[in-house]
């Protein structure tokens, strides 16, 4: 909503500044976002009459004005505008005159003819960017008035951004009543009389609907003059509010929206046929409207219509085919109420919106139609002339919103707003802004007026007393509780605290869109049914992940475009799978995730240690760390983002909770992602779990230390081979740790020598040598009997 | 023939000029050796009658205590003097980077929820967490926010395609009615029910990009419920965690009149800086409210007996503010050049 100062202080005058002002509705909710002066600070132009134009003597383009700016005798002014022609009324810059930009006017020859001032276009006194010639100014101008008062430049237009609640306040009668009733100045709204009338025209008005319009008012208004000039008055306020003047009758319709809050819409009455309907659609019914847009109205969407055809999209947006034009000479007037719930969310549908679909999808006064009415025929038949017809009012009482009796109970004021405040005082402030108030015992029974289509409970009134007491005026306190400590469970960790282990081993957060490329998801996450966004913002965002793996791959492109070869990214995000019987929310799955990528040098650049790129064994290494103490368990995967020879589920504690593996050749070279990025990704709840350690008492016998290099074929994996030791090994032995890896000389091409080292110890007693050979023993028995291994000569 | 104090002094002279150990044990030999010329006169003592032999024999016995102290001395210089050697070197450039790497860092709005989820702890807010992709009712109906009511059209909501009843959520607040509900079944048996003091952070999603708006961000809502809870309770909570969290007293807090279908009275929380780059401009920083009765009732309670209030901040908008960023979108563009400083 936009306005201007001066016309609010018409009616209301509080002796404060812009400034204060501003800050006065910002802190009453209504929120000021702009407050922009009309026209930029220059001094010194007065409305001036072109008496004569003679042409330059030395140059085509120019000419010499003799032009009277009121000062006695007239000045010599040179001026290159196409326009300019004598008897003109123009703002002229006198000598002496600073323009926007500091521009200072002073007498000068142009091409050898002297000129005292300039005569000005719009644009440069910066009120448009009009240049086309100078601003030509209503013929009723006085010569010799400064033009900042004559346009009433030294004004602002304030926008404020109001609240879908304060309907009330998209009218300059709504901010005046609510600046009155912060102030305590006196409002002055224009006395409305009703027109009477002086012609017997009329149209029959038929609610079809009342429900969804319980009030229309309509009336004609004939022999007006619809190429009359909008008063220089009404230009300057509508323009000074942000709205553009276009034609008298336009204007007009406008101004009184503006000023009260009633749209209005003025239909060419010679268009229309028999009785106003106001009625929902035919089937197969179309309107084309005022913007040119042909639309196919849905069931829900009123109409006006009259006996013929639909004129109208009701309160949202005429029809152009029944709209007033300059050569209107019959105006049909309407004024009507529309309930909001009729209204609301129909204008979006046809994808725009227009100023009064926006008043009544919020609430419009549903007692204003007649005055409003009454206001713009007066002012039509002042600026058009014409005589008007009788108002026909057509209104279904029943149907028209209820303003009942609220109850407020003080004591609730105070417990709800913490302040100390009387009865008495509630009582004065909700006066202020005209609810009326009765007392009832101990409590109050407020009635709001008819412009308020936000006070039905209790808490619309608190809201109201905390806004006029002042959200400044409640005091600030530190609140009390009762004292618990919160669970700090050991046997669990933070999800920061996980960030700050994956962050510890050079990974760095991202936080990357929950929405992805289709094309990611399927190549990534071989996903056929992923989740589609309705209304997606680009295609490249279009579904969800199902995985944080691709955004981290894109994470890798980014970054190589912009010369970053070494990326090791991590992200904790949420993931969206189907799921028939997903929790919290049916249908779907969506569990946190936690995901890391290394991808390029294993070390930033190093002079101590040999360069190579991140390999499958360096992410592992980050992954068994994040989850030490505890042990992670492996087993080969299939997995389509994966290198097949090089991908592994991760198990923990028997279950799967996720994917370990550098990301499959063919999108690596698809996605030009450089060296093998080598990835993870896990169930968060899994990394969150930790264990209360638990204490074994230390041996202080002597250990004694084994080492078995056993050689199996390369298809045994080491996981196997230790399962199997372990699965042979005594009590005794408190340890078999692989140390050792080798293929290659001294052992055959299909097979593998893995080293153990097995450490046995007993806490009661120093081992024997015969004991320990035995356990060795079934160790490498069970290897060769259940793996084929053999002792390594 | 030499006196016995011209060979100690010749001893000392040649222990002197050996350069290495070697060196000083063959002279040690010329002197204390087998036929060294100290052991020579020491055998020489057998001709001298008994009373001169004693003399002498002291005599000797001096000179070669005198011989054997300046070899260890001797020693010992040698022994100091290789081990500096040895020192030098192995001097290393200790200016040569450490090997190894410096780790890497949290994303800058994580810094930044790690410290509020703190400080809210510290006055004991729990942390509670909620789906992203959520249903209608929880993140509009329930809200106070019913079809068609125009705060609807302040929210560009994702839908999913092929349901009408889930969207992206819009905004962390059906948390709190998931708090609530959880809350209330858990303490259903008590004749008061303790107070819910709960914050969620999370990620939300709004049809929005531009500078300043990104299509995902992040929330944190904070919700306390309870039998005394007011408007000024809210006021002292927000204005204190402003403070600490800006770790300024040097920050003006404004509290001002707003609207959102969720709580009554609502209010939008401003900042002023006293000092800096944004020095005396007001800067919409979270909105917040008393929780609206109709909330509370869809929550499992009853707003004549409890009152609660809610607040909801921008915690992106926190780390531009704090950090100095001016561009959202590079919070979720993952350029490591950017998110490495925050480390």
């Amino acid at each position: 909503m936009q306005f201007s100062e001066n016309w609010l202080r018409s009616l209301v005058n509080p002796p404060i500044d812009s400034e204060a002002l501003g800050h006065l509705l910002t802190m009453a909710g209504l929120e000021v976002e702009e407050a922009d002066a009309v026209a930029p600070p220059f001094t010194a132009v007065v409305v001036a009459r072109i008496v004569d134009t003679e042409k330059h003597p030395n140059a085509d383009k120019l000419k010499v004005c003799k032009v009277d700016a009121g000062q006695g005798e007239l000045l010599q002014i040179v001026c290159g505008a196409p326009n300019a022609a004598a008897g003109m009324l123009v703002p002229c810059a006198v000598v002496g005159a600073v323009l926007p930009g500091e521009f200072t006017i002073k007498a000068a020859k142009l091409r050898g003819v002297e000129s005292f001032g300039m005569l000005c276009s719009a644009r440069e006194l910066g009120l448009s960017e009009d240049h086309g010639g100078l601003l030509e100014l209503p013929a009723d101008f006085v010569v010799g008035q400064d033009i900042r008062s004559a346009l009433a430049l030294d004004d602002i237009r304030y926008t404020i951004k109001l609240t879908p609640n304060r309907a009330d306040c998209l009218s300059l009668a709504g901010i005046a009543r609510e600046v009155a009733a912060l102030t305590g100045e006196a409002l002055a709204l224009p006395a409305i009389e009703p027109v009477a009338a002086t012609i017997p025209a009329r149209r029959a008005i038929v609610l079809d609907a009342p429900q969804a319009c319980p009030r229309y008012c309509g009336r004609v208004i004939s022999g007006v003059d619809a190429r009359a000039p909008t008063p220089e008055w009404m230009k300057q306020r509508l323009q000074h509010s942000g709205v553009r003047a276009i034609s008298a009758l336009v204007d007009i319709t406008n101004y009184v929206m503006l000023e009260l809050g009633q749209p209005l819409h003025a239909f060419d009455n010679a268009r229309l046929s028999g009785a106003i309907h106001v009625r929902y659609p035919r089937a197969g019914e179309t309107v084309l409207l005022l913007n040119e847009q042909t639309v196919t109205p849905a069931a829900d969407t009123l109409l006006i219509a009259d006996e013929s055809r639909a004129l109208a999209l009701a309160g949202i947006m005429g029809g152009e085919d029944s709209g007033i034009t300059l050569d209107t000479a019959e105006v049909f007037l309407e004024s009507a109420f529309f309930a909001p719930a009729a209204i609301a969310g129909r204008a979006r549908s046809y994808g725009f919106s227009s100023d009064a679909s926006h008043r009544f999808e919020r609430g419009v006064d549903f007692a204003l139609a007649r005055l409003a009415i009454e206001r713009a025929t007066a002012l039509i038949l002042q600026v058009c002339g014409g005589q008007a017809g009788a108002v026909e009012e057509a209104v279904s009482p029943q149907h028209l919103p209820v303003r009942a009796e609220v109850r407020l109970r003080p004591a609730r004021v105070r417990r709800l707003l913490g302040i100390d405040i009387d009865d008495e005082a509630i009582a004065a402030l909700l006066s202020r802004i005209h609810l009326v108030v009765r007392r009832e015992g101990d409590e109050l029974r407020v009635t709001p007026p008819s412009a308020r289509f936000d006070i039905e409970i209790e808490e619309d009134l608190v809201e109201e007393i905390a806004r006029l007491y002042g959200y400044d005026n409640i005091p600030a306190v530190p609140p009390q509780g009762a004292l618990q400590m919160l669970d700090a469970s050991e046997s669990g960790r933070s999800a920061w605290d996980v960030r700050h282990l994956v962050a510890a081993r050079d990974y760095q957060e991202v936080v990357n869109y929950a929405f992805v490329d289709e094309a990611w998801e399927r190549d990534f996450c071989a996903n056929p049914d992923a989740i589609r966004l309705a209304n997606p913002i680009a295609s490249q965002m279009s579904v969800m992940r199902s995985s944080l793996i691709p955004g981290l791959a894109a994470n890798v492109v980014t970054n190589r475009n912009r010369q970053q070869e070494r990326v090791r990214v991590f992200e904790i995000g949420r993931c969206f799978e189907r799921k028939a019987d997903g929790e919290p929310v049916t249908g779907f799955h969506q569990p946190l995730r936690l995901a890391a990528l290394a991808a390029g040098p294993v070390h930033g650049e190093q002079w101590g240690v040999p360069a190579r790129n991140v390999d499958f064994y360096d992410v592992k290494g980050d992954l068994e760390a994040l989850f030490a103490p505890a042990q992670l368990s492996f087993e080969t995967l299939s997995h389509p983002a994966l290198h097949p020879g090089r991908a592994a589920t991760v198990l923990f504690q028997g279950r799967r909770i996720g994917i370990l593996g550098e990301l499959h050749p063919v999108w690596v070279q698809r996605y030009d992602l450089g060296p093998a990025p080598v990835v993870f990704e896990v169930d968060l709840e899994a990394a969150l779990s930790s264990t209360l350690p638990v204490y074994r008492e230390i041996s202080r016998l002597p250990a004694v230390v084994r080492d078995l290099a056993l050689v199996v074929g390369q298809e045994v994996s080491a996981a196997r081979v230790s399962e199997v030791l372990q699965a042979a090994a005594p009590a005794i032995v408190r340890s078999i740790a692989l140390f050792d890896v080798y293929h290659g000389k001294g052992i055959e091409a299909e097979k593998k020598s893995l080293a153990f080292r097995v450490l046995m110890q007993d806490t009661q007693r120093t081992l024997e040598d015969a004991e320990v050979d035995r356990a060795v023993d079934a160790l490498v028995r069970n290897a060769e009997t259940t793996l084929g291994a053999r002792l390594r000569g | 023939m030499d006196t016995l104090d011209q060979l100690v002094h010749q001893a000392a002279a040649d222990f002197a000029a050996a350069a290495d150990s070697a060196q000083l044990e063959q002279a040690k030999a010329r002197y204390l050796g087998k036929s060294g010329s100290l052991t020579e006169r020491l055998k020489g003592l057998g001709k001298l009658d008994p009373e001169a032999r004693k003399s002498a024999g002291a005599e000797i016995n001096r000179a070669k205590e005198a011989i054997e102290g300046a070899l260890e001395a001797r020693r010992v210089a040698l022994r100091e003097a290789a081990l500096l050697a040895q020192l030098a070197a192995e001097a290393l450039d200790v200016t040569l980077p450490g090997r190894g790497n410096a780790g890497g860092g949290l994303h800058p709005t994580s810094r930044t929820l790690e410290r509020i989820e703190k400080l809210f702890r510290s006055i004991g807010f729990v942390v509670a967490d909620g789906p992203e992709i959520e249903t209608d009712w929880h993140n509009f109906t329930a809200l106070n926010t019913p079809e068609n009511h125009p705060a609807r059209s302040m929210h560009d909501t994702f839908y999913l395609e092929g349901h009408d009843d889930v969207l992206l959520r819009t905004h962390t607040s059906p948390v709190q009615i998931r708090s609530m509900l959880a809350h209330v079944a858990r303490h259903a048996e008590l004749e008061t029910m303790p107070e819910i003091r709960v914050i969620c952070p999370g990620r939300v999603y709004r049809v929005d990009s531009d500078a300043t708006h990104s299509p995902m961000f992040h929330q944190v809502e904070g919700l306390w419920v309870g039998e005394n809870v007011s408007f000024a309770d809210l006021k002292g909570v927000i204005a204190d965690f402003l403070r600490k969290f800006f770790e300024t007293d040097d920050l003006q807090v404004r509290f001002r009149p707003s609207f959102f279908p969720f709580t009554e009275p609502s209010a939008e929380i401003d900042v002023a800086f006293m000092s800096g780059a944004l020095k005396g401009r007001w800067l919409e920083i979270a909105g917040c409210g008393m929780v609206h009765p109709n909330v509370l009732r869809f929550g499992g309670i009853d707003p004549e007996r409890y009152t609660g209030f809610a607040f909801g901040m921008g915690p992106d908008r926190l780390t531009m503010l704090r950090y100095g960023v001016n561009d959202l979108r590079l919070f979720f563009d993952g350029d490591l050049r950017f998110l490495s400083q925050f480390r």
